[in-house]
């Protein structure tokens, strides 16, 4: 039970909102000090660990100064003003047709973005623009929830495919994982139990963008202008 | 031996984040200069070089990091918007050639990754199988700044400067994935994942075929949620769950088991600042507020999808095989 006291160290953190990545590190160190590794061997697995991964970053870090100096020079309005010459765009859309999109190539194996890449660029540019020329400027909780949605099209676009196509790492886990414990397995039967998710999030996707399109709507009409629209 | 690899990618990372590093020394207007200029220093030094300095050294580098980051030490400064007008004025001017440096990214990102590791010298192939997806993704963000540099006719300098402010705005996030795999290998070697395991197994009644699953499912996404990372929940869970309960005590099919397990532990990691690339990264990215707003969205694709699976493998892992 003792070696639990790590996790309950990042439950406590993260409830009094203490810095995450501080509490992250103190948790580490406390589970491999508790574990029986003296203060050394801890720093030397976090070192290993932190270099081992270091690869995260590559596509933050390389991408940003592309995005930036474009930005610098109205990339974010360009796109806008591209969707709203587009008479049937809508944020929903533009979102469940992004989630659909990066699904279906994360289904072959292709990474066609991220949220440095896609996002940041266009989609939320895409979206923003669509959604006020449809309900006009929108307020700080509109956009807040609208660029949260086109975040969740990444992520869930990007998980639940990523079982189908051979060589993409969830699939090789899964069936090494088994080949070390002595399970017979097929790879195919694992491609296949995966399909139905994939199908399932196209739906939850269209029924979440909907809803936010609702809010978007409902947002904008609350302030009607006036004269107008009250007499009919 | 191979012309290009991860490492030398991560070495262009490393020097783009000690430009930037360098640039936040220089601006006397910095609110943060010196905690800022030395957390990106720093890491630039370990993404950079990290393979070739001692590990312990690493380690006591990133407590570091975490020292400055919780002593508010890395805050971006504020930065004025530019006005829309000009901005809206610029983009009219450049067209749709500001588009073109970013579909290039994945454009030479996809193809590369297929066709790079293809090609040899002689003996010296350009980059391994392994690794020539990411290798690609670098090359393509780097002829896409070239291109960007080139259309907008602007300096280097601006690249470090643009890149530096939104560097800056994600912050020490950028880092949580990294001190989160460092936490999750700790715990690994630790054991935690099996005192986990023994401990939902003992609490709930597993001798039942639904229980198992639910418990199976549920183990997945709160283990994921605790770890940030279903590859790491789903040995742990597996072993402790899934095959003595599922598999050996009631004959349930591993395939489906093992395909709908995995994607349930990818719920947890919609619902869970664990997973920081993935839910705090964008919050910074997008300039939200609050580091929950990405998480709030995705709560409900979650519990629909975790909802789904746990359905689909109850119907399908205890189904005689076709």
């Amino acid at each position: 039970m003792i070696k639990l006291l790590g996790i309950a160290l990042v439950a406590i953190g993260l409830a009094l909102r203490w810095n995450t990545l501080a509490v992250v590190l103190a948790a580490g160190v406390l589970s491999g000090l508790l574990a029986g590794f003296d203060l050394h061997e801890v720093m030397t697995l976090t070192g290993q660990y932190f270099v081992e991964n270091r690869r995260v970053l590559l596509p933050v870090i390389l991408m940003l100064p592309v995005v930036g100096v474009l930005e610098r020079h109205g990339l974010q309005e360009r796109v806008g003003h591209l969707i709203r010459r587009l008479e049937a765009a809508s944020a929903g859309r533009i979102l469940w047709i992004y989630q659909a999109v990066r699904g279906a190539c994360s289904v072959v194996g292709l990474n066609i973005g991220n949220h440095a890449s896609a996002i940041r660029p266009l989609i939320v540019p895409m979206a923003e623009a669509a959604a006020e020329k449809k309900h006009g400027a929108l307020d700080e909780r509109a956009r807040t929830d609208l660029r949260a949605h086109a975040a969740a099209s990444e992520n869930v676009g990007n998980f639940f495919s990523d079982d189908i196509a051979v060589a993409v790492g969830a699939l090789l886990i899964i069936d090494g994982f088994f080949r070390s414990a002595g399970v017979e397995v097929r790879l195919r039967d694992i491609q296949f139990w995966s399909l139905p998710t994939a199908g399932w999030v196209l739906l939850i996707g269209a029924w979440r963008y909907r809803a936010l399109q609702r809010r978007l709507e409902a947002a904008t009409r609350v302030d009607p202008p006036r004269g107008e629209g009250r007499t009919s | 031996m191979t012309l290009l690899s991860v490492d030398l990618i991560l070495g262009v990372c490393g020097l783009v984040v000690g430009a930037v590093a360098l640039a936040i020394a220089r601006d006397r207007t910095h609110p943060h200069r010196r905690g800022s200029a030395a957390f990106w220093g720093i890491l630039a030094v370990v993404t950079g070089a990290g393979p070739w300095i001692p590990p312990a050294v690493v380690g006591y580098a990133v407590v570091v990091l975490a020292v400055l980051a919780a002593a508010r030490a890395v805050e971006p400064p504020a930065f004025r918007g530019a006005d829309p007008a000009e901005l809206a004025r610029r983009a009219a001017e450049l067209g749709n050639r500001l588009l073109r440096p970013v579909l290039v990214v994945p454009a030479i990102a996809v193809a590369g990754g297929l066709i790079l590791y293809r090609i040899r010298f002689g003996d010296l192939a350009v980059v391994t199988e392994n690794q020539a997806a990411q290798v690609a993704l670098g090359l393509g963000c780097l002829v896409g700044l070239g291109w960007a540099l080139r259309t907008t006719r602007e300096t280097p300098r601006t690249a470090v400067t643009e890149g530096g402010r939104l560097l800056q705005l994600i912050g020490w996030a950028l880092v949580l994935p990294q001190a989160l795999a460092a936490l999750g290998g700790i715990l690994g070697k630790a054991g935690v994942g099996e005192e986990i395991a023994r401990l939902v197994a003992a609490a709930l009644p597993v001798q039942d075929p639904f229980v198992a699953v639910l418990a199976y499912c549920a183990g997945m996404a709160v283990f994921t949620i605790l770890f940030g990372n279903a590859f790491a929940a789903f040995p742990v869970m597996t072993l402790g769950i899934g095959l003595p309960f599922i598999v050996r005590a009631h004959g349930g099919d591993p395939a489906v088991m093992g395909a709908l397990g995995m994607l349930s532990g990818y719920c947890g990691t919609l619902v869970t600042p664990m997973a920081a690339n993935f839910n705090i990264v964008p919050v910074r990215l997008l300039e939200l507020r609050g580091d929950f707003t990405v998480i709030r969205a995705q709560a409900p694709f979650a519990a629909a999808i975790w909802l789904f699976n746990v359905a689909v493998m109850y119907a399908s892992v205890y189904a005689p095989g076709p």
